[in-house]
């Protein structure tokens, strides 16, 4: 894809969720996350400095910035899934509504901070196990309910139409596009408070990526969405919020349609606009 | 000056000369299985009836007689030495393979290699004092013991491969669903891995199967059946032994039988490992 191309369809996808200014406005909500002076360290290298944000609860933010901004990294701090990784360290403060991040047990606060990841990874289990697998380990329902909040949840991920003939078909015989949404609707299922989407349609085909595009729009009335992405035209088309990263620092946080139609920063105005990234 | 579109002769000739040797070399390995294969079919099958697998050995100078006894103790020292060996096997390579990030998991990865290094006989030894002299006599379960801990090395490290080679993917998605990690690993890695686990240890068992010398010291022989547990038992290996260096030429045909069945059963096990192993459902990336 060339660059005019995608800057041609980008300002198209911007006029059309922004151009109206009353249309684009967003009511505004109670933080979700409030990062404060947040760093991260692996080893001896600093992969955030600094970073102060109030992620909004129950809109979409999208996090942008060239490869190594530090955008995932950030991400994966949001449900500590961070704390996996050996030699690393975090200082500052997060708190998820208006309690601290770290006080939680890592498995309570990743039943309420859902992840989705950048390659989908079904468990090798049937379609059913996989949306039930949650719900079990945490203990929330009893056997009888499980169908329900099976159905329910891949309904919600736009799913249930294409499945619900072969429940008990292994998740890996789906297409990618189906396995990732199986993978969303697995994380729907433990009924989160915010769901973490870490490039989720980075290996997806055109189709597939705008089936999950459409969800996450949807989606936004049932929890508050964290999604990193490389992609502009995607933050575009879902993002309420976005935030930019640059080398380990956030540039700019801003209501999407600030940012995509008048970004306060210069870096900001050059990344949108193709000249580097 | 063109240039020469093939390579001079000098590398044609290394290049078969390495072919030839190499080529030789893997030849060899076949030879050696096949050979041994053919020996023991040959000699093994003719001696094999149905009395040696349902009478007990005939008294010395009669001809005749099995070695059901011997199979049977086979088969019970198997079975204490699966009990011992896959256990501790499994869930120690559990430990090495997702708490390995420990000084203790390296030091323990160090010495399984040295247990597995440990001469069989001197296994049998460590197994003569430890159970045998308490108990003053030999018996079945000191040789399944003595089985079982050779079993032990190989159970873990081979564990420990196939469960390294569960893709992280899986223990992301299942930590951020707020799995814990003991129900990550039960719930989702071990599950994944379990056709490989299963086939290294049926791999293992059918390696111990063949085991003589920790025997020696431990289950000793008989002439009959072995009740229980705690009393010597024969063995197939060990019964092939003292037949093979017996001066009867029907023992020899026995034993001849004797090896013919181990092989045999230790080639199943390895084709049914091999099944379930091909069989495994693949893994996401």
């Amino acid at each position: 894809m060339s660059t005019a191309f995608k800057l041609g369809d980008f300002t198209k996808v911007r006029e059309e969720r922004f151009g109206d200014e009353q249309r684009a406005k967003e009511p505004a909500t109670f933080p979700q996350f409030t990062v404060k002076d947040l760093n991260f360290f692996y080893g001896d290298f600093q992969a955030l400095h600094n970073l102060d944000l109030e992620v909004p609860a129950e809109k979409v933010t999208a996090l942008i910035g060239p490869s190594g901004c530090g955008k995932s990294t950030f991400l994966r701090i949001l449900n500590r899934m961070s704390e996996t990784v050996p030699h690393t360290r975090v200082t500052g403060e997060v708190s998820l509504g208006d309690q601290d991040l770290f006080s939680f047990h890592p498995t309570v606060l990743r039943r309420r901070v859902g992840m989705v990841f950048q390659r989908p990874n079904p468990f090798p289990k049937s379609i059913f196990d996989n949306v039930a697998y949650g719900v079990r380990v945490n203990g929330m329902l009893p056997a009888s309910q499980m169908k329900e909040r099976v159905e329910q949840s891949l309904r919600r991920a736009a799913l249930w139409e294409e499945v619900k003939d072969k429940l008990h078909v292994s998740a890996l015989s789906l297409s990618g596009g189906q396995q990732q949404r199986l993978c969303i609707a697995r994380s729907l299922a433990v009924e989160p408070e915010v769901l973490l989407l870490d490039e989720p349609c980075s290996a997806l085909d055109p189709l597939a990526t705008a089936k999950i595009e459409d969800l996450v729009f949807e989606l936004k009335g049932l929890c508050t969405i964290v999604i990193v992405t490389h992609n502009m035209l995607q933050a575009a088309r879902v993002a309420d919020y976005v935030g930019f990263f640059l080398s380990g620092k956030l540039i700019e946080f801003e209501g999407a349609r600030k940012m995509f139609m008048n970004p306060g920063k210069k870096q900001t105005e050059d990344y949108l606009t193709g000249r580097f990234g | 000056m063109t240039t020469a579109a093939y390579p001079p002769t000098s590398k044609k000739i290394a290049n078969a000369v390495m072919l030839s040797i190499t080529g030789i070399c893997a030849f060899l390995v076949v030879a050696v299985l096949l050979f041994i294969l053919g020996y023991l079919v040959v000699n093994g099958a003719k001696s094999l009836n149905w009395a040696f697998f349902t009478k007990l050995p005939a008294p010395v100078g009669e001809i005749g007689g099995g070695l059901a006894n011997a199979i049977v103790g086979s088969g019970k020292m198997l079975l204490i030495a699966a009990a011992l060996g896959v256990p501790v096997g499994l869930l120690g390579g559990v430990h090495l393979a997702e708490f390995s990030g420990s000084a203790f998991a390296s030091i323990v990865r160090y010495t399984t290699d040295l247990l597995n290094g440990v001469p069989s006989i001197v296994m049998g030894i460590f197994v003569y004092t430890l159970v045998v002299v308490p108990m003053h006599h030999f018996s079945t379960l000191a040789g399944g013991i003595a089985l079982g801990i050779m079993m032990i090395p190989i159970a873990l490290r081979s564990t420990e491969e196939f469960l390294r080679g569960v893709p992280q993917a899986l223990r992301e998605g299942a930590m951020s669903l707020g799995a814990s990690k003991t129900q990550t690993i039960l719930t989702v890695i071990i599950p994944a891995a379990l056709p490989g686990i299963i086939t290294g240890i049926m791999l293992n068992l059918a390696r111990v199967a063949g085991e003589t010398a920790p025997l020696l010291f431990t289950a000793f022989s008989n002439q009959y059946w072995s009740p229980g547990f705690d009393q010597p038992s024969a063995s197939l290996p060990v019964v092939i032994f003292n037949y093979a260096i017996s001066p009867y030429e029907d023992w020899h045909r026995q034993a001849w039988a004797g090896g013919f069945v181990l092989l045999t059963a230790v080639l199943l096990i390895n084709i049914v490992a091999r099944l379930i192993l091909s069989r495994r459902t693949s893994l996401p990336r």
